[in-house]
C-alpha cells in the first residue's frame, strides 16, 4: 500500500497511529472523562414546541431543589455579551451578506424550534440536575411553525424571525444568459427534474460536551471541550465573554468524531462557558443523544430543479440549476449552509458551456443548518442524479454520458461558466479505473438476463471534483513549531484539532521524513491552546494540505539549523551532511557523526561551542498560507440488487477510486473515506431526521434514526490515483470526500434497478416503503395508461 | 431517593459505593470506580459503546443499574490489557488493522469482540458482522474493524 514516486522513508507508509494504544485500552480522555474538583453539572430545559410565545417562566421550585447550585434564564445570561457568531463569519473571507440568525444565548420571549434551550440548571449531579428540570414552568402560546422549507420560501403568513422580515435568508440568482435559452431551444433533448435530499447529519458517536471553569483571582477561565477548533473556542469565549483571550486556554486532548458538527462552538456550550464565568464555577455539560438528533446541527435538506440540454449525440449544451436549502431556526456556522458554492460547483468536472443558478435558502422553526462532512455536497447529489436520468432520457448509458462529457485532464485548468476554476484534477482516470473495477460492461450484461426472483441488479456511479484546503482566512493558514529538546527528542506543536485523523501520527510521519528523525522520537501536541500556536483546527480536508506543508516547513527550517550547527561542530560544510534516523554524518562516510543529543548540547548547553553570532536553541516555526483552493477528485460505483416485493437493498459491491494526492499514511486515508462512505450508505439508505406537521422531532432515538451496522456494508474497494498537487508534499485534503460521492452514487445504482421496471425515484430516503410505494406507484401510473 | 452500597469485583478488584438506585452502572464504574474506559454513546442501549462484561456475559451498561450488579464481576475495557502496559492480541489486531479512529466506540468493540471471539473462536465473516451489529460505529465505516477480528481470530489459532 506504499505510495507513488513520493514514497520515502515514513511518507507514503502505512504507519501504525501513535494514538491507538491509549484509545484501544480505555485510557483516553474524551471531555466526560475530565472531573475537575467542584465542579457541577449543567442539564438545559428545553422547549417542547416549535415555535411560540414565552408567557411564563418560573423557575424557583428548581432553584430550591435539594442539591441545585443555581437555574439561569434570558435574564441572567443573554444581556452584555459579544457575538456568539464563529470568527470566520466575523472576520476575514465570509462576509457581511451572509445574514445570521438573531441568536442568544437562551430563548427570552419565544421560541423557535422544538430543543430551543430556555434555562439551565446546574446541580450536583445530572440525575440531580435533571430532577429540577421537570420542576421548571413553561408556559407558551403556541403560534404556527414553519416546518416545511418549500412552503417557507412562498412567504405566505408566519415569519421564523419576525426581527427579519421574511422567511428568505439568502437569495443569488445570476442574470440568467440568453445563451442558455438560444442553446434550450435549439437542443435535440431539454430534460427537466427536480431532485430532493432529506435532513440527515453527522451524528459523531460522542455527542457534545463542555467543561468551563472560571478562576476568579487567577483570572482565567479553562475549557474542555470536544472541539474540532480549540483556538476557535478561545476567541468566540473571549468575544462573548469579554476575557481577554490570553487569559483563556481550552484544551481537546480526545475528541470522539465531528464531521463538522464540533468545528464552530456551538450554543449551548456558549452558555454553559458563560454560566461558569458569571457564577466563578466549574461546570460541566455532556449533551445526551435525545439532545444530539434533536438540538446539535441538522444537515442536507435541499432541492434541485435542474434543466439540461443536450446535443444529437449526448453533449451538454447548457444547463440551469434553482437550489432550495433549508438553514433551520438558528445554522450553526454560515446561514444558508454553502448555497453559493452548490450553484458555482454543479457542473463538475463535465463540460457544461452554458450554465447558470440560483440558490435560495430560507428560515423554518427547525434545528438549524450546519456543517457536515462536504456542506456544499449536494451539488454532487444534484448532477450525478440528474445526469444518469438525463442519460436514460435520451437512451444513453450513463457511463457513456460521463465519458462523453468529462473535461479531458489536458484541458486542466479549467474554468466554468460561472467563473469556478478547478486544476490538477483526474476526473477521467479516477472514472475508466471506478468502471474497470466494477466491471461495468459485465455488470449490465449482467442485468440483460431475466430474473424470476424478483429482485433487480443495479449499478451506480458519481464523480466529482472537491474543493479542499480553503486559502481564505484563518482556515487558509496552519502553522507548525518543531522544536528538538535537549535531550535531541522532537516536539511538533500544530494548531489542528483531532477527532480521528491520527495527525499524532500522520504530522509526525511528515516531521520524521523531513527532519531526518526515527518517527519514534517525534512526539506531536495539538489541542491545547496553552501549548499549540494559533491554528485553524481540524475540517475542511485541510490537514494533509496545510498542516502538513507547516509540518514540513518547520521541520526544513529545523533541519537548516541542525546541518548549521552540526556543520560547524565537525568541522564540514553543510550541503556534505546528512541527517538519518536522527544522525548527522558526511555524507558517504557514516563513521564522522554526531547525534542529535550532541547538537542539542551544543545548542541549549554548551553554546560557546555554536557558530559565532547563531541564536541558541533549536527550534523553527513555520506557518503556510494555502493557495485558494486545492481539488482533489473521485468517482465511485456500486452495484445492489433491490427486492422489489420487501424493498430492502443490498450493495453487492463498493469502488473507490480517488486521488488526493500523494497519500502521507494509505491506511489513514482509506480510513477516512470508508467512513465518509458508509455515512453515504447510512444517508440514502437509512438515516432520516423526521419533523411532524407541528415540527415536533420524531427521530430523537437510535431506534429511530437508524446508523448503518457492521451487518449493512459492503467490503469497501480501492483504485487509487496519485497525481501530487501543488503544494508542499504533493498532498490534497481527503477528509470529506468519502461522504460527498458516495449518497448520488448508492442513489444511482437503486434508480438504476428500478429504471428496469419503468419505476422513476427523485427523492430520498430509500428505505424498505419508500422503495415499495414507488413500485406500487409506477404499477397504478402504468395500469391507468 | 433511596441510597444503597453496592459491592461488585471490577476488573478482579472489590469496589464499593453508596449509590441511588436508579443510578446506572455505566455511571458507577465511570464515577464511583472512576474507570472511564467504558463510554456514554446513547443511553438506550442501541449502540454499545457502553458494552462491559458482567459476570462473562457481554451486556449494556447503561440499561442496567448499579445495583443490580450487586456481587457480580466486571470487567471493563481497563480490565482487558495486560498489566505491564502492553495491548492485548486483540487490541493489537485493531492497531494492525486500523479498527478504530475517534476511539470513542472502541472500548465497546473491545469487550464485545473479546466476548465474540471467546464464544466463537471461528467466525465467518457473516458471523462477524451480524455479532458485532450492536456496535456502531461512525468514523471507520466498519472495514478495519472486521479485518480486525479477522486478524485477531487468525492470531488465536
Amino acid at each position: 500500500m506504499s505510495g507513488g514516486s513520493a514514497a520515502g522513508r515514513y511518507i507514503g507508509q502505512s504507519v501504525q497511529r501513535t494514538e491507538d494504544p491509549r484509545l484501544l485500552t480505555g485510557h483516553g480522555t474524551f471531555v466526560d472523562d475530565v472531573v475537575v474538583p467542584g465542579m457541577f453539572h449543567a442539564h438545559f430545559v428545553r422547549s417542547d414546541v416549535a415555535r411560540g410565545r414565552i408567557t411564563r417562566l418560573d423557575v424557583e421550585a428548581a432553584r430550591q431543589f435539594p442539591g441545585v447550585y443555581a437555574v439561569l434564564t434570558a435574564a441572567e445570561v443573554n444581556g452584555d455579551i459579544g457575538t456568539m457568531q464563529p470568527t470566520m463569519f466575523t472576520e476575514a473571507g465570509f462576509g457581511p451578506n451572509v445574514p445570521s440568525a438573531p441568536l442568544h444565548p437562551l430563548a427570552d420571549t419565544d421560541v423557535r424550534f422544538v430543543g430551543d434551550p430556555i434555562a439551565l440548571i446546574i446541580a450536583e449531579n445530572r440525575y440531580v440536575a435533571e430532577d429540577a428540570a421537570e420542576l421548571v414552568e413553561v408556559d407558551i402560546d403556541l403560534l404556527t411553525p414553519v416546518v416545511d422549507y418549500e412552503l417557507a420560501a412562498d412567504e405566505t403568513g408566519d415569519i421564523v424571525h419576525e426581527e427579519l422580515g421574511s422567511n428568505i435568508a439568502m437569495r443569488l440568482e445570476l442574470p440568467r444568459d440568453p445563451a442558455i435559452d438560444e442553446a434550450i431551444a435549439g437542443a435535440a433533448h431539454v430534460v427537466t427534474e427536480t431532485f430532493h435530499q432529506h435532513r440527515h447529519t453527522c451524528v459523531p458517536m460522542e455527542t457534545r460536551g463542555i467543561v468551563a471553569r472560571w478562576e476568579p483571582f487567577a483570572n482565567e477561565l479553562h475549557v474542555w471541550m470536544a472541539t474540532q477548533a480549540p483556538h476557535e473556542v478561545r476567541l468566540v469565549c473571549s468575544r462573548v465573554l469579554g476575557i481577554p483571550e490570553n487569559h483563556i486556554r481550552v484544551t481537546a486532548r480526545d475528541v470522539g468524531g465531528g464531521f463538522g458538527q464540533k468545528m464552530f462552538m456551538p450554543r449551548e456550550e456558549i452558555v454553559v462557558a458563560l454560566a461558569a464565568h458569571r457564577l466563578g464555577i466549574a461546570v460541566k455539560w455532556i449533551e445526551d443523544r435525545r439532545e444530539n438528533l434533536v438540538a446539535a446541527n441538522h444537515a442536507r435538506v435541499d432541492r434541485a430543479v435542474a434543466t439540461v440540454a443536450v446535443d444529437a449525440d449526448g453533449g451538454i449544451l447548457a444547463a440551469w440549476l434553482d437550489h432550495l436549502e433549508d438553514a433551520g431556526s438558528f445554522p450553526v456556522g454560515a446561514t444558508g449552509g454553502a448555497g453559493a458554492m452548490v450553484g458555482m460547483a454543479f457542473p463538475g468536472p463535465y463540460r457544461v458551456p452554458k450554465y447558470g443558478f440560483s440558490t435560495t435558502a430560507v428560515w423554518t422553526n427547525t434545528m438549524g443548518r450546519g456543517a457536515y462532512r462536504g456542506p456544499w455536497m449536494f451539488e454532487t447529489v444534484a448532477r450525478e442524479q440528474m445526469w444518469d436520468h438525463v442519460a436514460r432520457t435520451i437512451g444513453m448509458d450513463p457511463l457513456e454520458f460521463r465519458r462523453h462529457n468529462v473535461i479531458e485532464e489536458s484541458a486542466f485548468p479549467y474554468t466554468n461558466a460561472v467563473g469556478m476554476m478547478v486544476d490538477n484534477v483526474t476526473p477521467g482516470r479516477t472514472l475508466e479505473l471506478a468502471a474497470e473495477m466494477i466491471g461495468y460492461d459485465a455488470v449490465r450484461a449482467a442485468q440483460a438476463v431475466p430474473r424470476t426472483d424478483g429482485k433487480l441488479l443495479g449499478i451506480g456511479m458519481a464523480l466529482t471534483v472537491e474543493p479542499t484546503a480553503t486559502g481564505i482566512g484563518a482556515l487558509g493558514v496552519e502553522v507548525a513549531t518543531v522544536r528538538i529538546e535537549p535531550t535531541g527528542q522532537v516536539h511538533v506543536l500544530l494548531g489542528t484539532g483531532a477527532h480521528g485523523q491520527g495527525i499524532e501520527t500522520t504530522m509526525a510521519q511528515v516531521v520524521a521524513e523531513h527532519l531526518g528523525v526515527d518517527f519514534t522520537d517525534v512526539v506531536v501536541m495539538q489541542g491545547d491552546t496553552d501549548v499549540a500556536p494559533f491554528g485553524g483546527g481540524t475540517g475542511g480536508s485541510r490537514t494533509a494540505v496545510t498542516a502538513g506543508a507547516a509540518a514540513r516547513g518547520a521541520a526544513e527550517l529545523a533541519r537548516d539549523k541542525v546541518l548549521a550547527v552540526a556543520a560547524h561542530l565537525m568541522e564540514a560544510a553543510p550541503e556534505d551532511l546528512e541527517i538519518n534516523a536522527g544522525v548527522v554524518a558526511v555524507k558517504g562516510t557514516p563513521t564522522r557523526s554526531i547525534s542529535m543529543l550532541d547538537v542539542a548540547t551544543a545548542a541549549y548547553h554548551k553554546h560557546e561551542q555554536l557558530p559565532e553570532g547563531m541564536e541558541p536553541g533549536l527550534e523553527a516555526t513555520f506557518r503556510y498560507k494555502a493557495p485558494g483552493r486545492t481539488w482533489a477528485n473521485a468517482c465511485h460505483a456500486c452495484t445492489v440488487e433491490v427486492d422489489t416485493t420487501t424493498g430492502k437493498v443490498e450493495i453487492l459491491r463498493y469502488i473507490v477510486s480517488e486521488d488526493c494526492g500523494v497519500m502521507i499514511n494509505p491506511m489513514v486515508v482509506e480510513g477516512q473515506v470508508s467512513g465518509g462512505v458508509v455515512q453515504g450508505i447510512g444517508a440514502v439508505l437509512y438515516e432520516h431526521l423526521v419533523y411532524d406537521p407541528d415540527g415536533n422531532p420524531l427521530s430523537t432515538t437510535f431506534l429511530d434514526y437508524l446508523l448503518p451496522t457492521a451487518a449493512e456494508v459492503p467490503i469497501i474497494e480501492f483504485g487509487h490515483v496519485e497525481t501530487p498537487s501543488n503544494t508542499p508534499g504533493g498532498h490534497k485534503g481527503v477528509g470529506e470526500g468519502g461522504a460527498i460521492v458516495s449518497p448520488p452514487t448508492v442513489f444511482n445504482a437503486v434508480a438504476d434497478a428500478l429504471a428496469q421496471i419503468g419505476v422513476k425515484i427523485t427523492k430520498q430516503p430509500l428505505g424498505p416503503n419508500e422503495i415499495v410505494a414507488a413500485i406500487a406507484a409506477a404499477e397504478l401510473a402504468g395500469a391507468d395508461a | 431517593m433511596g441510597e444503597h452500597v453496592v459491592t461488585v469485583t471490577v476488573n478482579g478488584r472489590t469496589r464499593r459505593a453508596l449509590v441511588e438506585a436508579r443510578k446506572t452502572l455505566a455511571d458507577f464504574l465511570r464515577e464511583d470506580c472512576t474507570l472511564t474506559g467504558t463510554h456514554l454513546a446513547c443511553e438506550h442501549g442501541v449502540c454499545g459503546a457502553c458494552t462491559v462484561l458482567v459476570n462473562g456475559a457481554a451486556v449494556r451498561s447503561c440499561l442496567m443499574f448499579a445495583v443490580q450488579a450487586e456481587g457480580a464481576e466486571v470487567t471493563t475495557v481497563e480490565g482487558l490489557s495486560p498489566a505491564d502496559g502492553t495491548l492485548s492480541p486483540i487490541q493489537e489486531a485493531f492497531r494492525a488493522a486500523h479498527g478504530l479512529q475517534c476511539g470513542f466506540c472502541t472500548p465497546g468493540f473491545i469487550v464485545s469482540v473479546t466476548a465474540l471471539l471467546r464464544d466463537n473462536p471461528h467466525p465467518t465473516e457473516h458471523e462477524i458482522r451480524e455479532g458485532l451489529s450492536g456496535n456502531l460505529c461512525r468514523c471507520t465505516g466498519y472495514q478495519g474493524i472486521i479485518k480486525a477480528v479477522q486478524l485477531a481470530a487468525e492470531a488465536q489459532r
